[in-house]
């Protein structure tokens, strides 16, 4: 098996396992639980044998490398860091709900990836860095855990949305209570800033070493600090003035959003030192 | 009037301020990601038209981020940071390192989590007990002797309060890192051939001179490629730094990109190259062993003096645009015969044998390396403001205050008491919820003691 068969299985397993916790939540049927977990678990691992696959050929070319340096391989480890991230809530809040509104992101990321040229490609010398291994792990966990936040936002609001129109809905009924949500926000939220902090760290510490500067100001590290800048504000909001609730769920997907564009739209739409990440 | 009552403080020490700042750096920070930056004036005239171009640099737009109004904000956002600190700290030292056995005992029957026990025995004998339940949960227990019975405290973390104020402390050590580097520093580059020094290199932006102190040579330069032929694998340049002042020079070094080559404070990082005409060529005669190394420019005969050698590069074939070459064609002759044509790959070597003699030819094209050349007597204390603010944000979010407060005391029947024991954190309630629920479960356990 080699890996690019692996990504299509993590592909369609994420797919699944994301409907299944949708059905979960559309059906009310809590049995489905149990498959969807395993489900996401069978595509957690395949998703890493995957990525270490990779490895494993990129050394068999001669060029090894650790597979986190190009969009391709930076979206299936997106998946991974969603996947682990997800699955580190369901155990802490016993709660599969939250995995409709997480999942699907990795399946997205999954998809995305797939369209991207798989091709193994020797790296440059500039990206020949262990900096450059601490710079997307710790960037591509705060990223996961935002995800997850945002769609916990999404959550939140649709929940909200019913208790102000007052309708009565078994399906939102089944969401974890609004103060829960909000808690839960707030703590994935703290998580993904830490790791945001430190991917823009190691990122500076990398550029420092291969080119002795550790910030220039280019698009991409400046839509880094702009999100940073967001989600400092949202913390600062909800810890000093008390904001919570559909605020700070609306905050969430803002951020998001601001995360996409730092990781997605900047490749695309400006031009700087990571624009090699486009394309691909 | 009280420093804290007057309104310009109050401004400066608000968080809602701290609010307006950060979300009007993270807006304004966008313009300088859609306008290109650092372009000479022309570029912004062409692209945005004459009127915009002088409102643009009215504003410093091309050159935003070190423009008057955004330093501007960077200051606010300081001032504000240093206020607010100035506004809080002091009392939340207070509440580090208060004395919680004067806590006023009222306020015990208070607290978010409570449990009552009642106990036969004498308070200080009680009081041990309690003590060993503490210990066995990790808490380490003061106590003091009140008139009214015994009172015993235990907490965790209490510094972890500081937490908050190492995150704000590290974004002005950043700041004050960045300054330093900006005031005292510069960036650089040079171009050194191989075979050069220098002593100098230009800044970046302006060009202007900036003298090292000392030289720095260029022994070799060296690109490699992967086998696809095309990618570049490793660009690596040998420096060797010359300083009459220095006791010992230090040997040479190996620079490649991710691995700069430091001295005085002064680091060179592998930036560039540039191809130039010539090549560096070696000559070994295999019989008589003796060695011919020079520079050659192309497509020019060149003699080796004293003997009837001469040899040149007539014709080049070159990798890409940039001039590297790739294949050279040599021209050679030694008095012998007829002269001797052949191709040869870059930076490889050839035997070639005449009637008379065997000789290896090695050639390669001269390069110069481009280095950036920088100097950022910050850059430490930027790098310890980021380390403050890892850990501070590990400790603000992930660490909690925690007061355990256990009151015994002797009731009006002898020999009888009643006890309370209390606890507080100021954050993640619930993981202490669980620890109060562990330590209680000591005492319901323990026959010594009944619910009351
Ligand atoms: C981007 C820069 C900043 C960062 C990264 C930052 C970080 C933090 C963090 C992590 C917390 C703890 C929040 C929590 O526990 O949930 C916090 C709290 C706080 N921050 Fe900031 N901060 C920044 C700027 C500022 C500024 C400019 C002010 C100026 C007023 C400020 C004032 C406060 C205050 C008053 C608190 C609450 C402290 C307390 O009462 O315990 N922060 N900050």
């Amino acid at each position: 098996m080699n890996s690019s068969q692996l990504m299509g299985i993590t592909t369609f397993a994420y797919l699944f396992a994301a409907i299944l916790y949708i059905g979960i939540l559309v059906f009310q049927t809590k049995k489905l639980g149990f498959f969807a977990t395993l489900m996401t678990i069978g595509a957690f691992l395949a998703n890493t044998a995957g990525i270490g696959m990779r490895w494993y050929e990129s050394h068999q070319m001669g060029i090894g490398y650790a597979p986190l340096s190009n969009m391709y391989e930076s979206l299936v480890f997106f998946a991974w860091s969603i996947a682990i991230v997800y699955l580190g809530m369901e155990v802490r809040y016993k709660n599969r709900i939250l995995g409709a509104f997480s999942m699907p992101f990795a399946a997205l990321a999954m998809i995305l990836a797939g369209l991207k040229n798989p091709d193994i490609k020797p790296l440059i010398p500039a990206l020949q860095s262990n900096w450059l291994i601490a710079h997307v792990i710790t960037c591509f966990i705060g990223y996961a855990a935002f995800a997850v936040a945002s769609g916990m936002g999404i959550m939140y609001l649709l929940k909200d949305r019913k208790r102000q129109t007052d309708q009565t809905s078994s399906l939102l009924d089944s969401l974890p209570d609004l103060k829960t949500s909000d808690d839960i926000i707030h703590k994935t939220l703290v998580f993904g800033f830490l790791w945001l902090t430190a991917g823009i760290i190691t990122g500076a510490v990398w550029a420092n070493s291969a080119w002795g500067t550790y910030w220039s100001w280019d698009p991409k590290e400046t839509w880094s600090l702009i999100t940073w800048f967001v989600y400092a504000a949202t913390l600062h909001a909800r810890f000093t003035k008390g904001w919570g609730g559909r605020r700070i769920a609306w905050l969430a997907i803002i951020g998001f959003v601001s995360v996409i564009f730092t990781y997605y739209g900047v490749n695309y739409l400006l031009s700087g030192l990571h624009s090699y990440g486009g394309g691909g | 009037m009280k420093k804290t009552d007057n309104m310009v403080w109050r401004f400066f020490a608000s968080v809602r301020l701290a609010l307006f700042t950060l979300l009007v750096l993270a807006t304004t920070s966008i313009i300088g990601t859609l306008i290109p930056q650092k372009n000479p004036p022309e570029f912004y005239i062409e692209a945005f038209g004459q009127r915009a171009a002088q409102f643009f640099q009215m504003l410093d737009v091309p050159n935003m981020y070190n423009s008057w109004w955004f330093i501007g904000l960077l200051l606010l956002f300081s001032i504000n940071l240093i206020v607010c600190t100035i506004d809080r700290l002091p009392n939340v030292w207070q509440m580090v390192v208060l004395n919680n056995l004067e806590t006023d005992l009222e306020r015990l029957e208070k607290m978010p989590h409570r449990q009552v026990y009642h106990a036969s025995g004498d308070a200080t004998a009680l009081a041990q007990i309690v003590t060993g339940f503490l210990v066995k949960k990790g808490w380490r227990a003061q106590s003091e002797n009140k008139s009214t019975g015994t009172l015993l405290f235990s907490q965790k973390h209490a510094w972890s309060r500081l937490g908050v104020y190492a995150v704000h402390l590290s974004i002005l050590f950043i700041f004050v890192g960045a300054i330093v580097g900006s005031l005292l520093g510069f960036k650089a580059g040079v171009m050194i051939p191989e075979g050069s020094a220098t002593s100098t290199a230009y800044e970046t932006g302006s060009e202007k001179t900036i003298p090292l102190g000392f030289s720095v040579q260029c022994d070799d330069f060296n690109v490699s490629y992967y086998a696809d032929g095309r990618t570049p694998k490793e660009f690596r340049s040998t420096l060797k730094i010359i300083d009459s002042s220095a006791k010992e020079p230090p040997p040479p070094k190996n620079i490649i990109v991710n691995d700069p080559l430091t001295y005085k404070g002064i680091t060179f990082y592998q930036s560039s190259y540039e191809p130039m005409q010539g090549f560096n060529v070696v000559i070994v005669n295999k019989d008589t062993k003796a060695r011919h190394a020079l520079q050659i420019p192309f497509g020019q005969k060149i003699p080796w003096p004293g003997t009837e050698i001469a040899f040149g590069v007539i014709n080049q074939e070159t990798r890409s645009r940039m001039g590297d070459i790739n294949r050279l064609k040599v021209w050679f002759y030694d008095g012998q015969g007829e002269p001797i044509l052949f191709w040869m790959d870059n930076n490889t070597t050839q035997t070639i044998s005449s009637p008379t003699a065997t000789y290896e030819f090695q050639a390669s094209q001269v390069y110069a390396t481009g280095l950036q050349v920088a100097k950022d007597p910050g850059v430490w204390t930027v790098y310890a403001g980021c380390t403050l603010m890892l850990i501070g944000l590990y400790v603000a979010f992930f660490l909690s205050h925690r007061r355990i407060w256990v009151y015994i005391v002797r009731e009006e029947s002898a020999n009888h008491c009643r006890i309370l024991v209390c606890g507080v954190s100021n954050k993640n309630k619930l993981a202490f919820e669980k620890e109060f629920t562990a330590l209680v479960e000591c005492f319901t356990q323990d026959s010594t003691f009944t619910n009351a």
